[in-house]
């Protein structure tokens, strides 16, 4: 005999207050501790700057308990952590360099900090239903491929260090595809939620796959099309996987097939290779990666050899922070903040910054098992994937898996449009949270609907009733 | 500063960091939700699948007209009961459904029994295979009562009172 209850979640509003002070409070520790082994004495702005990080932290608490009481407790703490600590690195590496607070990166990864948590804020205030981005869809589509595709125009377009991801407008520096991987996160959300089912359609059978029909590969080819073209000619193998790898998972969370991840898999491989084959840029790069201390790589550059010493003389347990020499390898506060934080919190550190990241992602997936409507499941498990694959594509890069590329980690390395597009990610991931644990008022009392009318008939079985366990079979 | 302050603030990071990643997996655990099916040992009284109307556990007469639960008397999902809402309840293979069929022969959103007033009506949701009341398949939303049998696919649901 088999009984379906369900169980409420908790909001565990206060159970986020409590970690998110934990959080706060491990971040001041680790500035403190810079502090204490750089000059030997607790910062002068300790208190002011500790202070302030409870207020924004705690308002941002606030924000939630009025606007989404049923948001996931754990998003925002853990993101406190990783925002913090990547904070309290660049700003390590800041004193290394001998850089003042006014023109050190420290102090402009806190303005941008503090503008990412507005527009998270104004995320959840302004979006009462994630479903009303379903609206935009083409829309978020058009302006996506456009900003992915701007830094190739002439004028506004910047090449940095040959990869070209930026867009000059006036004196900022605006990396557009953060704000891309957004938009496209929507866009892909609802085409597929419209079109999943003539791509799960099934052709035939090939090695125990189904495979799609011809006819629907369209849009893989086009999507597979436009990272290549971002490969060859931005220059950026980061961008290109994250794009493409991006459509791939939705493709598959939306029509459960494997081998659209076979075909997108084998035709990211070819274009690679095609590329390694064609580029000098490329061959550079895998060169690098293949073989970092050999002479011919060093020439090149030496950046990935000296992140990968720097990890290794931070061993296990790291030297300290503020004891090692991160900024020995250039771009310590960007792109090789994870070599950084390795060298001076160890493998052990490091660790519990990837697993906090893990478990970030997981709470993006739970996020999109529990909603109840496709385009919110589609939209979160994306965004979730997105920072999932940024991280991978990152880490990877840093420690050798796949060659470097130029992305920047999540919430730590410093760079304003990555900050802000990944604290929009988070005020998204919390309005769908919202959404997907807030249990639906039982409507038993309520004027029932008549036959014509739809119903959320769907998520019955997610309210919460206290009549479930008591219902037996009849025999 | 002394080697060993440092010493204990560089363990202490590291002690805290994983301390938080511990709490966040702690609370994630209590925070498992969702459905939950329960299996319950057989009764004794309890022989064969075959079916009666008769409402069992008599505890408490049902103040209410009409069916309040679902009872699925043959296919896959066997002995499952779940209450009716007034809103609706789906059956279908659709995840999103409240009863989810895993039944090849049902649809993804197969059938839909809700309340109109006092009474209570099936309607088919346009399935591949049909949804049949009793011998007949159903074109339009037909009404049932405490009883009826509906068949689903390899599936049989009776309501119950």
């Amino acid at each position: 005999m088999t009984v379906i209850a369900s169980i409420t979640p908790r909001r565990g509003r206060n159970v986020e207050l409590a970690l998110l002070l934990f959080a706060v409070v491990i971040v001041m520790f680790a500035y403190v501790s810079v502090g204490l082994a750089t000059k030997a004495e607790i910062p002068a702005r300790a208190l002011t700057i500790g202070g302030l990080f409870v207020a924004i932290t705690v308002a941002f608490h606030l924000v939630l308990r009025w606007r989404a009481p049923w948001a996931d407790p754990l998003i925002l703490p853990i993101v406190t952590v990783l925002n913090g600590m990547g904070l309290v690195m660049i700003d390590r590496i800041d004193i290394a360099e001998s850089r003042t607070a006014v023109t050190g990166w420290a102090f402009k990864q806190l303005l941008w900090t503090g503008l990412g948590i507005a527009l998270a804020v104004l995320v959840i205030l302004a979006l009462r239903d994630h479903r009303l981005l379903r609206r935009y869809t083409y829309l978020s589509g058009l302006l996506g491929l456009i900003l992915l595709l701007s830094p190739l125009l002439p004028f506004i377009g910047t090449s940095v260090y040959s990869a070209r991801l930026w867009i000059t407008i006036g004196s900022f520096t605006v990396q557009p595809g953060e704000l891309a991987k957004i938009l496209l996160t929507i866009f892909f959300a609802g085409y597929l939620v419209q079109t999943r089912d003539a791509l799960s359609v099934a052709g035939r059978r090939f090695l125990g796959m189904q495979l799609p029909r011809a006819r629907d590969l369209a849009p893989i080819l086009l999507a597979w099309l436009t990272s290549v073209g971002v490969l060859v000619f931005e220059r950026d193998l980061g961008s290109s996987l994250l794009f493409f790898g991006l459509f791939v998972a939705m493709l598959y969370v939306a029509t459960e097939r494997r081998s659209w991840v076979a075909i997108g898999l084998g035709l990211f491989l070819v274009g690679a290779f095609t590329a390694y084959l064609l580029f000098s840029h490329v061959q550079v790069r895998v060169t690098g990666w293949l073989d970092p201390f050999s002479p011919a790589a060093l020439q090149v550059s030496d950046q990935l050899a000296l992140g990968l010493m720097g990890m290794a003389s931070g061993g296990m347990m790291g030297t300290g922070l503020g004891l090692g020499r991160p900024d020995i390898t250039y771009f310590a506060h960007s792109d090789f903040i994870v070599p950084s934080l390795g060298e001076e919190i160890g493998l052990i550190g490091l660790f519990a910054l990837l697993i906090l990241y893990v478990l970030l992602i997981e709470r993006g997936m739970r996020t999109a098992i529990g909603t109840r409507d496709g385009f919110g499941k589609l939209l979160a498990s994306g965004l979730a994937f997105s920072i999932a694959l940024q991280c991978f594509v990152v880490v990877g890069g840093v420690t050798r898996v796949i060659p470097l590329t130029g992305l920047t980690m999540p919430f730590m390395s410093a760079g304003g449009s990555s900050l802000l597009a990944n604290w929009v990610i988070v005020g998204i991931l919390l309005r769908i949270s919202d959404g997907a644990r807030r249990p639906l008022i039982d409507k038993i009392d309520t004027p029932p609907s008549g036959p014509g009318l739809p119903t959320a008939s769907g998520a019955d079985i997610a309210q919460g009733s206290r009549d479930d366990t008591e219902v037996v079979r009849a025999s | 500063m002394s080697e060993l302050t440092l010493m204990l603030m560089r363990l202490g990071l590291l002690i805290a960091l994983w301390l938080f990643v511990f709490s966040v997996v702690g609370v994630l655990r209590g925070d498992l939700y969702g459905t939950a099916v329960r299996n319950r040992p057989p009764r004794r009284a309890d022989k064969g699948a075959k079916a009666s109307p008769a409402p069992n556990a008599p505890a408490k007469p049902v103040a209410t007209q009409g069916p309040t639960h679902l009872v699925v008397t043959s296919g896959p999902l066997l002995g499952t009961t779940l209450p009716l809402r007034h809103q609706g309840t789906l059956i279908g293979r659709s995840s999103e459904c409240a009863l989810v069929l895993d039944d090849d022969y049902s649809s993804g959103r197969h059938a839909r029994i809700y309340a109109n007033g006092d009474q209570w009506f099936v309607e088919d949701l346009g399935s591949t295979n049909g949804t049949f009341l009793g011998a007949t398949r159903i074109t339009e939303a037909r009404q049932v009562a405490a009883g009826s049998v509906i068949r689903i696919g390899r599936t049989t649901v009776e309501l119950g009172r």
